[in-house]
């Protein structure tokens, strides 16, 4: 045993999770994040706010999303009894629409005219649009030009929506450049803009509101698995990027110790080539966008381009809580390749009629790989984050299919 | 380590003469090691009181796009921390007295090793160190060593650091404090130089140390307007802006970039010794 009573305590009171977190901001910065921080803390302590978030999640959003038996699949992979948390199904088609709705309740709170944010997938830049449209606030999303070529459908989503999607072309032109370009916003327009981040990265207290959020969705697992099997789960799966859908898997059920917790990151065309985005299986600790946090950094300290097929995943950073809930050795974080993500994608649309995210599809590979080693009353709970409507044009591409 | 160390010696010297000095920002390595170490080599000679060296990052997040660029050409010509603090080692060989502070971003520092880190820089001969994402609240890891090698960790105040933050940032101040004038990143906005002298008074109140203000000053004239209310003004973006003009079309330096970048030195330096001294 590890001599730790809790893995839930985190972040201390500055926002770190062991020597992880904290809040690497500029001076010009760092007064609005304290600021950011003092209203969540006031608006958390406040069941009006609590209440606002349930009755957008209940009437808006969908919630609780459904937990499904997989039982194609289950029996196809012949061992574990395989179920998805349909995050997919929740309005807008990811688990990212469940911050959105907290942190624009937060910005109205707090007065502010305008939303910022970035985006990798485009998920998040549509929950961030759509938000902005129901509680009419002017919003600019930040997005490489590459993921802007790739997510297409996306980004005619957030230009409906009423969003302006600025592209970013400095670096790799992906995640990392986009939230580069955000920040670079925020300092600019201080007193007008809130800055959205969408996932458990960032400085403090972005990682733990965030997971605040998110937390809902093992909290029903929870309930949900209990009323349909009578038990609790055995082992819960989550794709990693910046690692959002899986801390609010995951946080829940941190401190029930016999429930195996896997984190899955994007080994892009391999762990051993340059060409990957499995920070905490092939990066080490620095400091990157607000936080501390394992990073996919050269001997000099620059941080080097990740690479994914799933743009979500597209990431040389990871949410400082993952950091140190890999060193503490309570989540396993293993990766899976573009190659094996897209044949789970293929698998899942052929077997279960439901086309995942690229993201979900690696959560999904590794559940494929180890459904079969488990028992036959094993009970595998997986996290499906996203729905693949946004990556038909990438899978199609590859497979040669046409519309 | 010296009793009194080059920054306060220079900044003493400014306020005996009653004159404004120039705090020249340009980043390490760019274009080339041989053009950086030539330039880094005339700014004193220029009318630079301080040189800024900047450090390489490939993600500078307060920086607008030409110090981003610059850093980028830096890092594609083979800049890291080490050739950083060897070009200051051989700066010193030759100019014992301008002081050198060091600006940039924390990952790289954290990567070589804290202690290291500031045992090399002091040894290369630097004075000073600006980590832009390093604010007090997380400064202390670097504080301490770096005081222990008589290093000054600068800190920086901006026009949204209020009235019961400032106090506690001033505490943790050395060497001189560095005014960001303008909410935004750099290069881009400029302040007026009346908002400039009304923040400048209010750290005045507080702190002793000499008052450094950059971000935005691009002119001699807008260079003599900040060093009025101040000890010196920054001039970062506009000079890697100059290196940028004097690039050929592969990117590598024309002949005139060292005498283009001095020559706009001399002119801010000049700007600033303008500065009416109250």
């Amino acid at each position: 045993m590890d001599g730790l009573n809790t893995y839930r305590a985190g972040p201390d009171e500055h926002g770190h999770f062991g020597i992880y977190g904290g809040r690497y901001v500029a001076e010009t910065l760092m007064p609005l994040v304290l600021e950011v921080e003092a209203a969540y803390r006031q608006a958390k302590a406040d069941p009006t706010f609590q209440a606002e978030i349930d009755r957008y999640f209940t009437h808006y959003v969908g919630r609780p999303s459904p937990l499904y038996f997989a039982e194609r699949l289950s029996r196809h992979l012949a061992g574990a009894r395989l179920y998805f948390k349909r995050e997919d199904l929740n309005h807008t088609g990811a688990h990212k629409i469940n911050n959105c709705i907290g942190q624009a309740l937060l910005a109205c709170r707090m007065g502010k005219k305008r939303l910022i944010a970035e985006t990798g997938a485009g998920q998040h830049g549509v929950a961030t649009a759509t938000v902005a449209a129901l509680f009419g606030i002017p919003c600019t999303v930040y997005m490489g030009a590459v993921d802007i070529a790739r997510q297409a459908p996306n980004v005619f989503r957030m230009k409906m929506l009423g969003a302006e999607v600025r592209p970013v072309s400095a670096g790799s032109a992906t995640l990392k450049d986009a939230m580069n370009e955000a920040l670079r916003d925020w300092v600019a327009n201080v007193d007008s803009t809130y800055y959205l981040i969408g996932s458990v990265a960032g400085p403090h207290p972005y990682p733990l509101m965030v997971r605040d959020f998110q937390s809902i969705i093992g909290r029903e697992v929870r309930a949900q698995l209990q009323a349909m099997e009578g038990r609790g789960p055995g082992t819960m799966v989550a794709c990693v990027g910046g690692g959002s859908n899986a801390i609010g898997l995951f946080h829940e059920f941190l401190d029930d110790r016999d429930v195996r917790l896997i984190g899955v990151e994007a080994a892009g065309e391999g762990l051993n080539t340059e060409r990957h985005a499995a920070t905490l299986n092939r990066g080490r600790p620095g400091v990157l966008h607000g936080s501390r946090s394992y990073l996919l950094q050269d001997k000099a300290g620059q941080i080097i381009d990740a690479h994914s097929i799933s743009a979500g995943l597209d990431y040389p950073g990871v949410g400082p809580e993952h950091s140190w809930l890999k060193d503490s050795g309570r989540v396993e974080y293993v990766a899976v390749t573009d190659n094996d993500a897209l044949a789970a994608f293929r698998m899942c649309t052929r077997l279960e009629g439901i086309i995942p995210a690229l993201e979900s599809s690696h959560a999904l590979a590794h559940a494929a790989r180890i459904a079969g080693g488990l028992p036959k009353d094993h009970l595998l709970v997986l996290c499906l984050s996203g729905r693949g409507d946004k990556d038909l044009d990438t899978v199609g591409h590859i497979d040669g299919v046409t519309p | 380590m010296t009793a009194t160390s080059r920054i306060a010696t220079r900044f003493a010297a400014l306020r005996r003469e009653r004159r404004r000095g120039l705090v020249a920002f340009v980043t390490a390595g760019d274009p080339d090691p041989q053009a950086s170490l030539a330039i880094v080599k005339g700014l004193p000679a220029a009318g630079a009181d301080v040189i800024e060296l900047g450090m390489p990052f490939s993600d500078p997040m307060a920086d607008g796009p030409a110090i981003q660029a610059s850093s980028l050409r830096a890092i594609r010509s083979g800049a890291t921390l080490a050739s950083t603090l060897a070009l200051v080692a051989t700066f010193r060989e030759t100019d014992a007295t301008t002081p050198i502070v060091l600006m940039g971003y924390y990952n790289p520092i954290y990567g070589y090793g804290v202690e290291a880190f500031v045992r090399d820089a002091a040894k290369a001969g630097a004075d000073g160190l600006i980590i832009v994402d390093l604010p007090p609240e997380e400064s202390e890891e670097l504080r301490g060593p770096a005081a222990n090698v008589g290093i000054d960790l600068i800190v920086l105040v901006a026009p949204t650091t209020g009235p019961a933050r400032l106090p506690w940032v001033l505490k943790k101040a050395s060497g001189f404090v560095y005014y960001v004038a303008v909410t935004g990143i750099t290069g881009t906005k400029s302040a007026a130089a009346a908002d400039v002298g009304r923040a400048v008074e209010t750290l005045r109140r507080e702190t002793k140390l000499p008052i450094a203000v950059g971000f935005g000053i691009r002119t001699a004239a807008q260079a003599e307007a900040v060093a009025s209310h101040a000890d010196a003004a920054v001039v970062g973006s506009a000079l890697v802006g100059k290196i940028a003009e004097n690039l050929d079309a592969a990117g590598k330096a024309t002949p005139g970039v060292v005498p283009a970048v001095l020559g706009l030195v001399r002119e801010l330096a000049d700007g600033a010794s303008r500065a009416k001294v109250a």
